[in-house]
């Protein structure tokens, strides 16, 4: 599961478009959006809808709380939401990942991505939902291969096991999303400490986080934490970005980030334009309660 | 129903939260609620006293301190011993809720023992009773997801209801005897 950028006037507009709409009995709704493909699973409805060449996978009507993942079916290679691209800026501060941890799998948009520009990785991806597994494949283009394999469980129970089997990763994204937020249990500073010893030396770890709401100011703090440094960098997301280590210098990301131009053009975006958004300062309360185990409201936190 | 709240809270950071953890919570309290309905009914039919009522809160409350104790440890040891996440969730919470949900259920129709004096009203005072704990499991569930899990710690909820449970159940076993209403 993955989110996109929140579109709030967006919604609105849908919304009010969808109150125009009631009772008209069709799967178009007034702005164009297509409904081309519903699937329903254990854990919600898995919604595929199309709207102005645009693909996108939502998890409620009229992706009226945002999208997981968009993907523009003629040019699948582009990525289009600005989440994936700051995600994939983790390789400036380590560029030869072997090995990959992927929680959460959305339309398998980062996964397609690392498939190309490291063919050599072994690539883990945790989701919980079989059926955004499937989605993925029918509707997103994502494809399982001898390096590359989705496992169906819950993000933290694969890690709890994985630091049992004693494995290592030198690039864990953590990009797991409900239709509201992250899932409780992957936001507190205990998991945030498994993910850390999960990390090989040097390794890296990209998560994907909103921006807004009071929730940003404890999930910052939570992960201050436990890596007491980190790079964010922040569009409607906010990407961190976190080493077991210590953090590389500007230097080290620019000159990493030279090895991507080309590839990153090929996908749509500019690398040195990722490069520029990296950021050290803290700009949340540096007072606000670290997210525990024991503490963690985080969806009740996020409606304010 | 607050504790079966919080008991998701508790497994969540080692089973996860698939929709199979939920599933086993819920199981192992309706088992437990129904073996303790059954338990308590029994227990009633010799020489029921409120003193005795106290006894099962009191002991509903007391099970659950190697809860709050113990439960990260026999947690991590459930997960080790039972690889699939379905069943090792359902042992681990049977291990955390099986006995105070148990003790819990048989307040019930214990209760309704002391509260009943004659056929005719019988109903009537059951009535009241499932309204009162089924009420209550609503307040209880409503303060629990929306208020008490912003304000304080799962471990101090657990605590607060502990005491309160505590509480009643020494009121009951301080009341006096001629509130006994065997007869």
């Amino acid at each position: 599961m993955r989110a996109g950028e929140r579109t709030r006037a967006a919604l609105k507009a849908s919304f009010v478009a969808l109150l125009a709409c009631a009772g008209c009995g069709t799967s178009a709704s007034a702005d164009g959006m297509k409904l081309v493909h519903a699937e329903r699973s254990l854990y919600r409805e898995v919604l595929i809808y199309e709207r102005r060449g645009m693909r996108c996978m939502c998890f409620t009507r009229e992706c009226r709380i945002g999208r997981q993942t968009c993907m523009d079916p003629d040019h699948p290679d582009r990525i289009v939401m600005n989440y994936p691209r700051m995600m994939l800026a983790a390789l400036y501060a380590n560029p030869e990942p072997r090995s990959v941890l992927i929680i959460g799998l959305g339309g398998g948009t980062l996964p397609r991505a690392l498939q190309q520009l490291l063919p050599q990785a072994r690539i883990d991806i945790v989701e919980i939902d079989p059926a955004v597994i499937r989605v993925a494949k029918t509707h997103f283009g994502f494809t399982e291969t001898a390096n590359v394999r989705a496992v169906e469980a819950d993000g933290r129970v694969f890690v709890k096991r994985a630091l049992r089997e004693e494995r290592r990763y030198d690039l864990i994204m953590l990009d797991a999303f409900d239709h509201e937020y992250i899932p409780e249990h992957l936001l507190t500073r205990e998991f945030l400490a498994e993910v850390k010893s999960l990390l090989a030396p040097g390794g890296v770890l990209a998560a994907n986080t909103f921006s807004s709401s009071r929730l940003y100011h404890h999930e910052s703090v939570t992960y201050a934490a436990v890596f007491p440094e980190f790079y964010y960098l922040k569009k409607d997301n906010r990407v961190i970005i976190a080493t077991n280590g210590p953090l590389p210098s500007q230097e080290v990301l620019r000159a990493n980030s030279e090895r991507f131009v080309e590839e990153y053009r090929r996908f749509g975006f500019d690398a040195a334009q990722m490069l520029a958004l990296f950021r050290t300062t803290p700009d949340w309360n540096r007072e606000a309660r670290v997210l525990t185990d024991q503490y963690s409201p985080a969806n009740l936190l996020n409606l304010r | 129903m607050a504790v079966e709240l919080l008991g998701g809270r508790l497994l969540a950071p080692t089973f996860g939260s698939s929709i199979y953890v939920w599933g086993a919570i819920i199981t192992v309290f309706m088992l437990a609620l129904s073996l303790g309905y059954l338990a308590g009914g029994r227990w009633s039919t010799h020489a029921p006293s409120v003193r005795r009522l106290g006894l099962i809160l009191g002991a509903a409350a007391a099970s659950l301190v190697p809860t709050l104790v113990l439960g990260n440890a026999l947690l991590d040891r459930v997960a080790i011993a039972v690889p699939d996440p379905r069943f090792g969730s359902l042992l681990a919470s049977a291990t955390l809720f099986l006995v105070p949900t148990f003790f819990s259920g048989m307040v019930s129709p214990y209760a309704v023992r002391l509260l009943v004096r004659e056929r005719a009203t019988s109903g009537r005072h059951a009535g009241q009773l499932y309204f009162v704990s089924t009420f209550g499991s609503a307040a209880g569930t409503l303060l629990t997801s929306f208020y008490l899990v912003l304000l304080f710690e799962v471990d101090r909820i657990l605590m607060f209801l502990i005491a309160i449970s505590l509480v009643l159940a020494s009121v009951a076993w301080l009341v006096r005897g001629d509130a006994d209403a065997s007869r």
